[in-house]
């Protein structure tokens, strides 16, 4: 006799719970060549405003640790990332239709990335700080700060590279993320949901909604209590402008990460290249402090 | 701008109300706890069930709108601090005055709610704009001093200007059955409070059971309170559904009984929107819309009015707001 298979309906990732969407729904998630996977809970208007809720409620916690600490924190998730690898190159392999080497191909470059922004916290101040040579008797110093609550739009079509190469920029320098995952390839996210569950990161420093991404990306970008988005995921994703976007997000002068542009036309970046510090950069905000020398 | 109608009553006045109320020829405590343990006892699956059911219903749009001005236009903006300062009073009613900057149309709370020393601040702050002070008085939040002290603390909240007076009962005495004593207090507080309305403070965290907090809201209906009002906000738990419709259940018979009406305060803990229009739908449910007013219907807070506002900003703006868009208190 076979034994029935398990067949999973996911839930959403916010405040470090795992709760169902608020509006009941989940959608069927199937593979490159049209095979049910699982089900996924399909997140509305209301989900991103609790998952904004607690991303600001973790933002002073989470800013607030050492760069030293977070990098710690980034080093674990790659940990547990690493131990989970092998249901990682499954979905991986099922949601993009890649090869079985392929697909560890790309759960290597990922956990690599994500070791690499571990590596980063605390060089962040370091690059972008800079004691800057003023005309009196003062300490003139530049820190790079986190922008805030930051919501992103995580790419359509790499699910697990392209994922973990938009959220860690985003927290390694202490910002808190809403992440709205690939409306289709929707797996790999709430799996390294699982990841940041069971790893040392604090509930609320990362959230993660899976939905289709024309329904909620509005809201996201209008919520005045955002202080960033990432556009990165409208290329590729149906009915969604991204200049109505960033139209949105001016309503309360969001830093906005504008997409990979092509003749004009949004097209997913080129995962595998250095990332260099273009992502890091985009989510502090710098400040500066004049202190009197000692005479 | 709230308009409140009370007359001055003796404690003479009530006592002989009371009597005729519970036909006695004499208030005695021996009276007084055969008509209060004569109330029906209250079903607690049955009131706690009914809350919850009260709780679910769905308001939106249009409604919601409507219910978040009226919650506003509830509020007994609330500060009670052992840290208040006469610059927090102030930055307090300068919010009561303009609740949101970014927009006019925001109705005022009813009233500033502040300890006795600070009515005069909040009385020079506000002006003639007709919001009113609230003072607590009687030794709140415990309301252990003597009854000498407890008139001194009102009257002196009366004379610097309070238009209403929020004292407590001594809930040692209600509970060791002593209900002659808390309706005593309760009258001579009411003299003292002149034109001044007179909320009381049952404290139902401290009373134990529903039988309790009926028995308190028709003691203290009966002793001459304007408003029964649930908690000091200093003891957990404070204002509930449950209690708050038992408590509204209690205003109305007594209206049915003696013509008057009395109003209904719920004060700590609500702190959301959502919670306050619980607390509307359960009023018009239970009470009837006749309660649906300032005049009738308050919300003891200080956190509720910045989720109100919140809410109001994403009505009006289409998009969610944030802390950044209201005061932090």
């Amino acid at each position: 006799m076979s034994r029935l298979d398990v067949r999973k309906t996911y839930k959403l990732y916010i405040g470090g719970k795992f709760p169902r969407s608020e509006s009941g729904r989940s959608y069927e998630v199937v593979s490159a060549t049209g095979e049910f996977l699982a089900n996924a809970a399909m997140g509305s208007r209301k989900d991103v405003r609790d998952a904004v809720v607690a991303a600001r409620g973790a933002l002073a916690g989470w800013s607030g640790t050492t760069a030293y600490n977070r990098g710690q924190v980034l080093y674990r998730v790659a940990e547990v990332l690493e131990g989970r690898r092998a249901q990682f190159a499954l979905e991986v392999a099922s949601s993009e239709g890649l090869s079985a080497r392929a697909a560890n191909a790309v759960v290597d470059a990922a956990i690599d990335r994500v070791v690499w922004y571990a590596g980063w916290t605390d060089k962040i101040a370091q690059v972008l700080g800079n004691l800057n040579p003023v005309a009196g008797p003062f300490f003139n110093v530049s820190a790079p700060e986190p922008t805030g609550v930051v919501g992103i739009l995580a790419p359509q079509s790499s699910s697990l590279l392209g994922l973990v190469s938009v959220i860690a920029p985003v927290i390694a320098s202490g910002n808190t993320a809403v992440v709205v995952t690939s409306a289709s390839r929707p797996l790999p996210a709430v799996t390294l949901s699982e990841v940041l569950a069971t790893s040392d990161v604090p509930g609320g420093v990362v959230n993660i909604i899976t939905a289709q991404t024309a329904e909620v990306a509005t809201w996201l970008a209008a919520h005045r209590d955002v202080n960033a988005i990432d556009l990165t995921g409208v290329a590729g994703a149906d009915g969604v402008d991204w200049a109505a976007l960033e139209a949105e997000a001016a309503g309360n002068l969001k830093r906005v990460h504008r997409p990979t542009l092509l003749d004009g036309v949004p097209v997913e970046p080129d995962w595998t290249a250095d990332p260099g510090l273009t992502r890091i950069r985009a989510f502090v905000e710098t400040k500066t402090v004049w202190h009197p020398k000692g005479l | 701008m709230v308009t409140v109608s009370t007359t001055t009553r003796t404690a003479q006045d009530l006592t002989a109300q009371a009597r005729d109320v519970l036909g006695v020829s004499r208030l005695t405590n021996h009276a007084l706890t055969s008509w209060l343990h004569g109330l029906p006892g209250v079903d607690q699956v049955g009131c706690e069930g009914r809350a919850a059911a009260l709780g679910t219903r769905s308001v939106k749009t249009t409604s919601k709108a409507w219910a978040i001005d009226t919650a506003i236009g509830m509020i007994d903006l609330t500060t009670l601090e052992g840290s208040d300062t006469v610059g927090k009073v102030r930055s307090l009613c300068a919010k009561a005055l303009v609740p949101d900057p970014l927009d006019p149309t925001t109705p005022r709370p009813a009233a500033i709610c502040v300890y006795g020393d600070m009515v005069a601040t909040a009385k020079a702050a506000l002006g003639d704009s007709g919001i009113h002070v609230a003072a607590v008085a009687t030794a709140f939040p415990s309301g252990r001093a003597s009854m000498a002290v407890k008139l001194a603390d009102t009257r002196d909240a009366v004379e610097a200007g309070a238009d209403e007076i929020d004292m407590v009962i001594d809930r040692g005495a209600f509970l060791s059955g002593d209900y002659l004593t808390v309706f005593n207090q309760i009258a001579e507080v009411k003299q003292a409070c002149g034109t001044a309305h007179l909320k009381v403070i049952m404290e139902t965290g401290e009373l134990v059971t529903y039988d309790n907090v009926r028995r308190a809201s028709y003691l203290s209906m009966l002793a001459g309170g304007d408003f029964i009002k649930t908690s000091t906000g200093k003891v957990q738990p404070a204002a509930t559904l449950p209690v708050t419709l038992i408590m509204l259940e209690a205003v109305r018979d007594w209206r049915d009984l003696t013509g008057i009406q009395v109003g209904v305060k719920p004060a700590g803990g609500i702190k959301t929107t959502k919670d306050a229009i619980k607390y509307l739908v359960m009023v018009s449910e239970v009470a009837g819309d006749d309660w649906l007013s300032p005049e009738w219907f308050r919300f003891g807070a200080s956190s509720l009015l910045n989720d109100l506002l919140l809410q109001r900003q994403k009505l009006t703006t289409g998009a969610y707001s944030g802390a950044d868009y209201v005061t932090i208190d």
